[in-house]
């Protein structure tokens, strides 16, 4: 075997092409990349690619590339989510249409009513369901994927792909419930006679703007599970009391001006004071939205440098 | 040996830790044990809890070649294969694969029972690594594979267990890859696919890809591999040729009368109570080799360092690598002296069917998850002598006792 051994290793990695020891530039562990059409022997070069397997220490940095080769595996299981969801359930797909008016309506009784909460002049109704939509949004995504790599220890003991689609598909669901929602929110505007304005064309945007940063605490709090299991119950929890954090049932404006900038270090509160002034047509607090986003971004890079440290363990640990 | 390697491991080892302690191992621990352990409280991690799974493996695989890996469990095998596969990192060493690898450590990975066969298969193709287009190709030859067409809009929950592996084996068989790694998936279906399934490898074999098989089916490693590595204790203890191979890891276990193996008892009663041998006695007398005509008695006999209030020893019957059931000594719960000790074990006439048997030997001390065991330390041959009662049909690796009627016609079955 020690004979062999030599030789054979150097036979592997001058198949490469290159001189150099060709794993260190471009082959690194996780630089595999899948081939399109696998039995295609008219492609040498496809054939020459080489795995490294090798103990991995220090900081590595996300893989792009390889979480592009995977895309159709994080869309197959956004969608497997998708048709299960609501399989097995009497009401079925109406669901998604009656979780957000239920929501909508006890909190216009309890806070619109009860305990009036200013709704900046708008029906407390449509001002509290365009909060609480791209809220609903963020905490399913985040109770849902904190759960999602225990959940998905079966697959992740058994077979190999870039851990990070587990918690990232875990976005299409609500997405589409997002969706939904933004269809109704038209109607109850409507139905308030609140007018649809022009501010309604930023609605894109602002959905994108909102997926991104619920990216940094999704990424964050699935590794954090799997290392922690205490998250399991502390997430539901940690939800509740963002909830109150995030202006979904109050103005930011209710907030002195002094303290702004406070609310706004929640990476939560930019789409949602963005999505509502939007539907509300009121001008969005610009300088609010890109300090919110700024720290989400801040979330994400640190997300994801924690995540890839944990993420060669989850296999031995989940 | 012109053909240049597919698969080369160098040095390869693999370390886990078992228990508490140790931030290899942080899974199930509490937040409030960790941060303990940043303020210096938590106790330091015996060194006893360090297990290398695997070390020092050294081998190459050409292109082509189909090669068996086998051992008894916890040999190190399965610990390879999730290195190769890349689902862990090894400790130490590296592993270089050339070309594509795919590995099926189980079939119906990822399989979910609320979707349809059709669903599944897309889902399940998927996630072996399949792209879509390839699936759509191979969608028709999967399900002639499988022979459940007609079932393909039923969620798989309803399949039987039989149509449920045969869906997933189709959809694993139609994997294309250089390099193929599988472990243990042709024991599913019934014979008739199981045959279906060998055939499938075999084609598989022969078709050039490099394929590395793992299974305690010895006959299929047999027919499949031209070579075999044999792991023992997380090291590669042989590599050569299959018939070499298969002669040293079935010599390994002792026949009646011999002394057990020590090195093959585990657990944190390993050194306490000890198995030296047992013996087979039929009709009075000692045997060598058992007539399944008659019950034969299995007697083992060991050696307890230390008095116990209270103590189980069992036995285990295992064919082909799979355990068929398991015995205990009466009660449980029972005081063990120090010293020696003797535990008797019938079985009934024909129970063991024609053969051979590996016998696995373990003590446990119920409620303190304190235990020692050796899965395969003993081997028993059963003469092939097809006496009355005896179904010599292939009913499956044991009979047991029974009573079969048919009831008469139009009764109401209360």
């Amino acid at each position: 075997m020690d004979r062999d051994r030599v030789p054979v290793s150097q036979a592997l990695l001058s198949a490469t092409g290159t001189d150099a020891p060709p794993w260190q530039e471009q082959v690194g562990p996780n630089r595999r990349k899948r081939r399109a059409v696998s039995s295609d022997r008219s492609r040498p070069d496809l054939h020459e690619r080489l795995t490294v397997v090798e103990p991995r220490r220090g900081f590595r940095r996300l893989d792009l590339r390889e979480l592009w080769a995977y895309r159709e595996l994080l869309f197959m299981f956004a969608s497997r989510d998708a048709r299960v969801r609501y399989k097995q359930t009497v009401l079925g797909v109406a669901w998604a249409v009656l979780r957000p008016l239920l929501g909508m309506a006890i909190f216009t009784v309890v806070f619109g009513r009860l305990a009036k909460l200013p709704s900046e002049g708008a029906p407390y109704a449509v001002f509290v369901f365009a909060g609480l939509l791209p809220w609903t949004f963020f905490s399913t995504v985040l109770t849902a994927g904190a759960e999602s790599l225990v959940g998905s220890q079966g697959l992740i003991s058994k077979i190999y792909f870039p851990r990070l689609l587990v918690p990232l598909s875990q976005l299409g669901v609500p997405l589409l419930d997002l969706g939904i929602g933004i269809v109704l929110m038209f109607a109850l505007a409507l139905a308030h006679g609140v007018a649809l304005t022009s501010g309604l064309l930023l609605l894109p945007a602002l959905v994108l703007l909102l997926t991104l940063s619920t990216l940094g605490p999704l990424v964050l709090l699935s590794a954090l599970t799997v290392s922690f299991r205490d998250f399991r119950h502390v997430t539901p929890f940690l939800l509740q009391l963002w909830m109150y954090a995030t202006p979904v049932v109050f103005p930011a404006s209710m907030v002195p001006d002094r303290l702004r900038p406070l609310i706004y270090l929640n990476p939560a509160a930019g789409p949602v004071e963005a999505f509502r002034a939007a539907v509300l047509d009121r001008p969005v607090d610009w300088g609010g939205v890109a300090l919110s986003f700024g720290v989400a971004l801040i979330a994400l890079i640190g997300a994801t440098i924690y995540f890839a440290r944990v993420e060669d363990r989850f296999a031995d640990i989940v | 040996m012109s053909r240049p390697a597919a698969l080369a491991v160098e040095k390869l080892g693999k370390e886990y830790r078992l228990g508490a302690g140790g931030h290899g191992a942080r899974a199930g621990k509490s937040l409030y044990e960790t941060l303990g352990g940043w303020l210096g409280r938590r106790e330091k991690a015996p060194a006893s809890t360090l297990i290398w799974a695997l070390r020092d493996v050294d081998f190459t695989v050409r292109e082509g070649e189909v090669v068996g890996v086998v051992g008894r469990n916890g040999a190190g095998k399965s610990t390879l294969l999730k290195i190769l596969s890349r689902i862990t990192l090894p400790t130490e060493g590296r592993a270089l694969v050339r070309g594509n690898l795919s590995s099926l450590l189980e079939v119906g990975t990822g399989f979910h029972p609320e979707l349809t066969g059709r669903e599944n298969i897309f889902l399940n193709g998927t996630i072996l690594g399949m792209r879509r287009r390839e699936i759509e190709r191979k969608f028709d030859e999967i399900v002639a594979f499988s022979e459940v067409e007609r079932f393909l809009e039923t969620p798989v929950k309803r399949y039987s267990s039989g149509m449920y592996v045969r869906l997933a084996f189709a959809v694993a068989a139609h994997l294309d890859a250089d390099v193929l790694l599988i472990d243990e998936v042709l024991a599913v279906g019934d014979l008739a696919f199981q045959r279906k399934c060998l055939g499938k490898m075999e084609s598989v074999a022969t078709s050039g890809r490099t394929v590395l098989f793992v299974s305690h089916n010895l006959g299929a490693v047999r027919s499949l591999c031209g070579r075999v590595l044999l792991f023992e204790g997380g090291r590669l203890d042989f590599d050569g040729p299959t018939e070499e191979a298969l002669e040293r890891y079935e010599a390994g276990a002792a026949t009646a009368g011999e002394t057990l193996p020590r090195a093959r008892f585990v657990g944190p009663l390993a050194g306490e109570v000890r198995f030296e041998t047992f013996e087979l006695h039929q009709t009075g007398r000692t045997v060598g080799v058992v007539d399944p005509g008659v019950p034969v008695e299995i007697e083992v006999v060991g050696e307890s360092a230390e008095e116990y209030r209270a103590i189980d020893i069992a036995i285990g019957i295992f064919r082909d690598g799979h355990r068929l059931f398991s015995c205990h000594d009466g009660p449980t719960g029972r005081p063990l002296a120090a010293g020696r000790f003797r535990s008797r074990f019938r079985l009934e006439s024909g129970t063991l069917r024609p053969g051979r048997y590996t016998i696995g030997f373990g003590a446990t001390r119920p409620g303190t998850g304190e235990w020692t065991w050796s899965p395969e330390a003993g081997a028993i041959e059963v003469l092939e002598r097809w006496v009355d009662g005896l179904d010599a049909r292939d009913t499956g690796p044991i009979s047991v006792p029974y009573r079969g009627e048919r009831l008469p016609p139009g009764g109401s079955g209360a």
